[in-house]
């Protein structure tokens, strides 16, 4: 019993922690973006007062079960992400549930919360939603091939699917790093990452000026709130799982933080940098190199 | 556009040829031959472009008139033809056969100036003013003024002034200038 | 339609639907939302007059000065202000200049559908005296016969420091709990709704837009 009542406080703090870091996260590139722009930007605090804000709305109105259900399937989704992730190799609280889940579970968390949504999207009953659920199933489809062919080239390398195992792997120099000792595999992941992330040029499900914000067009005070909240869980949490696959995962939180910053840096740099693709633009893209990347890091280890 | 004009008047009784600019001509033609002479331009004589079809109401002479505008791509001159057509009994043929926005243009008509052309497509659905039951905005009988004041509680306290005089007496406060 | 709910004031009657629709629409009335406890509430205030999202809905010819502010030079955004472009999760309404009837039934239909707590901001002269279009058949004279106002700009068109001194006005409104034009709008629903159906002649929609 204290056992599992101990497992659930350091649940709750490594959560509490995830979820305020991928807010600062969000304030942080906003104001980085700001800044390219030239612009003074908001301050780094604005997402805490905009979740604040949109969870203090008096009213609110449903559309139905599933209307209610999708935001928290999101959420569930996100949360079931971020806990089968160690996020900092050796550490008791931050290690999560790593131990009962592996991979192919996690995989499944990033998928799941997407379904969700775009269930408790459609009850909404906005054009836009639909419009951006079936961009944003077909895009996901299509970065999940270079990034399940990247995961079974680690698998095939590190002969294991535990995550917990994998960080393992990589640790006494940064040199074990899978970046450096499988380079394809870790391009076609990061590309993955890319797609993860819906940054410009891959932001094609939230696309404003096209189907302004996409899904949660009919979401509105706690249901936003709680996509929100996922939001900054999800993000942080992608970005902890790809530091443990690729960069070598952390030791203590400083490096967590550092390697997780550069990591989205990638996703904002590239998204300043390039315009939105089309639909069918970005699927051919991502069937494209970093499929190819992919089949090529899993043969170079089958061989 | 001389020739256009000479060649014009061959087919049709047209009247106050009045030449405003090098490339803008206007002339005035009967009811009954408006829309041959329209077709006319359009398929002989190039005016494949109607820039707007707007009415004025001359309500002193119980008429309408109908001004179609046309463009020469060819050669850039501008067209203008008056149809004057009687006020009481408003009708107009249609000319959404030969230019689809025409319709456009018909259905705005019938609804601020009460001038029908029967067969436009969709011309008797409202187009801006939804569900509006007084006598169409654009005829000058209607009182805007006294419409607006009814209608969409004015602000007491607000000054109105006539222009004109307004202006003259702020700008040239000595007399006249 | 039965006698009982004629004469039932909790339910609105929707007649402007045809017999068939009234069943999908909501027909109960909406009810004011009461703050929270003193210090919670001005915590929550605090909140909401920091983060303030646009309703991304261009009224008039107001909507082009409000571009200016999104742009390097005038930076709404580090007010904490941002274009949203769904009522559903707006909270500031700009009414940007002059609303004609038929602007006016879609304003009316965003502002319902917006959240509680909502505030609107009349910009520019024409919403609140009629400005230059006072006489006209088709534009209306004050917005605030039609739904409630916050906080007026002045001006045609107002400036963007203007507009940006109009948003601090709101901001000191809404910590002060005065901003409560939600409330006062379903309070006074009837008032409203009664100068809303005079201007617009084919009401099609149900008369709460939930």
């Amino acid at each position: 019993m204290a056992d599992i009542l101990r497992t659930a406080l350091y649940l709750f703090i490594s959560v509490f922690v995830i979820l305020n870091y991928g807010l600062l996260l969000n304030g942080l590139v906003r104001k980085i973006v700001a800044r390219a722009h030239g612009r003074v930007g908001p301050p780094i605090w604005q997402p805490w007062l905009d979740i604040l804000k949109t969870y203090a709305k008096r009213s609110a109105i449903s559309h139905g079960v599933m209307f209610f259900l999708g935001p928290i399937f999101r959420l569930a989704g996100g949360l079931g992400t971020y806990l089968f992730i160690p996020a900092i190799y050796g550490s008791v609280m931050f290690a999560n549930l790593s131990f009962s889940g592996d991979l192919l579970l996690v995989m499944y968390f990033i998928f799941f919360g997407q379904l969700g949504m775009a269930l408790g999207a459609g009850e909404g009953g906005h054009p836009n939603s639909a419009i951006a659920v079936g961009r944003g199933l077909s895009q996901m489809t299509s970065f999940e091939l270079p990034f399940a062919l990247s995961v079974i080239a680690l698998a095939i390398q590190y002969h294991s699917l535990s995550i917990t195992e994998i960080v393992a792997a990589q640790q006494g120099g940064i040199l074990n790093w899978t970046i450096f000792t499988n380079p394809l595999a870790t391009f076609a992941g990061l590309f993955a990452l890319l797609g993860m992330n819906m940054h410009s040029p891959f932001d094609i499900v939230l696309a404003p000026q096209e189907v302004p914000i996409g899904p949660p067009t009919e979401m509105q005070s706690s249901f936003l709130g709680i996509l929100q909240t996922n939001r900054a869980i999800f993000l942080s949490a992608k970005l902890v799982l790809f530091m443990n696959l690729y960069l070598g995962g952390a030791t203590n939180i400083f490096a967590m933080m550092l390697k997780t910053f550069m990591l989205y840096m990638l996703s904002v740099v590239v998204g300043v940098s390039f315009p939105r693709f089309r639909t069918e633009q970005s699927i051919r893209f991502f069937l494209g190199v970093p499929t190819l990347l992919g089949l090529a890091a899993v043969i170079i280890f089958m061989l | 556009m001389k020739e256009i004009i000479q060649r014009l008047k061959q087919q049709f009784t047209i009247s106050n040829v009045n030449q405003q600019r090098v490339d803008l001509t206007f002339l005035s033609v009967k009811k009954e031959q408006a829309v041959s002479l329209i077709s006319y331009l359009r398929d002989f004589e190039k005016f494949s472009h109607l820039v707007f079809l707007t009415a004025v109401d001359r309500v002193e002479d119980i008429q309408f008139q109908l001004t179609y505008m046309l463009h020469n791509y060819n050669t850039h001159q501008d067209l203008g033809i008056r149809v004057l057509i009687d006020r009481e009994k408003a009708e107009m043929a249609s000319i959404h056969h030969l230019w689809k926005q025409a319709g456009t243009y018909q259905r705005e008509l019938k609804e601020m100036f009460g001038i029908d052309f029967p067969g436009s497509p969709r011309v008797d659905e409202s187009f801006i003013l939804e569900g509006w039951d007084n006598i169409p905005p654009m005829r000058r009988d209607f009182d805007t003024k006294k419409y607006s004041e009814e209608t969409y509680f004015p602000r007491p306290g607000r000054e109105s002034h006539d222009p004109e005089s307004y202006m003259k007496s702020k700008l040239y406060p000595e007399g006249d200038a | 339609m039965t006698k009982e709910t004629k004469h039932n004031p909790s339910i609105l009657e929707n007649n402007g639907l045809p017999e068939f629709e009234r069943d999908y629409f909501c027909d109960a009335r909406p009810e004011q939302s009461r703050p929270l406890a003193k210090y919670i509430e001005k915590f929550l205030n605090w909140a909401r007059a920091n983060s303030l999202w646009l309703l991304g809905f261009g009224t008039g010819c107001g909507a082009v000065e409000l571009r200016p502010l999104m742009t390097a030079r005038y930076d709404m955004y580090r007010y904490g202000i941002a274009p949203r472009p769904t009522p559903r999760q707006s909270s500031v309404f700009i009414i940007g200049g002059y609303a004609s009837v038929k602007t006016t039934k879609r304003i009316i239909r965003s502002y319902e559908q917006m959240q509680q707590p909502k505030f609107v901001i009349a910009l520019g002269s024409c919403p609140i005296n009629g400005g230059m279009y006072w006489d006209s058949y088709n534009t209306i004279n004050r917005i605030d016969h039609y739904i409630p106002v916050d906080v007026y700009i002045a001006g045609c068109m107002p400036r963007p420091e203007s507009i940006i001194a109009g948003f601090d006005l709101l901001k000191k409104l809404i910590k002060e709990g005065q901003a409560e034009g939600a409330n006062k709008y379903i309070e006074n629903l009837d008032w409203y709704k009664a100068n809303q159906k005079k201007i617009i002649k084919d009401w099609n929609m149900p008369d709460y837009n939930w």
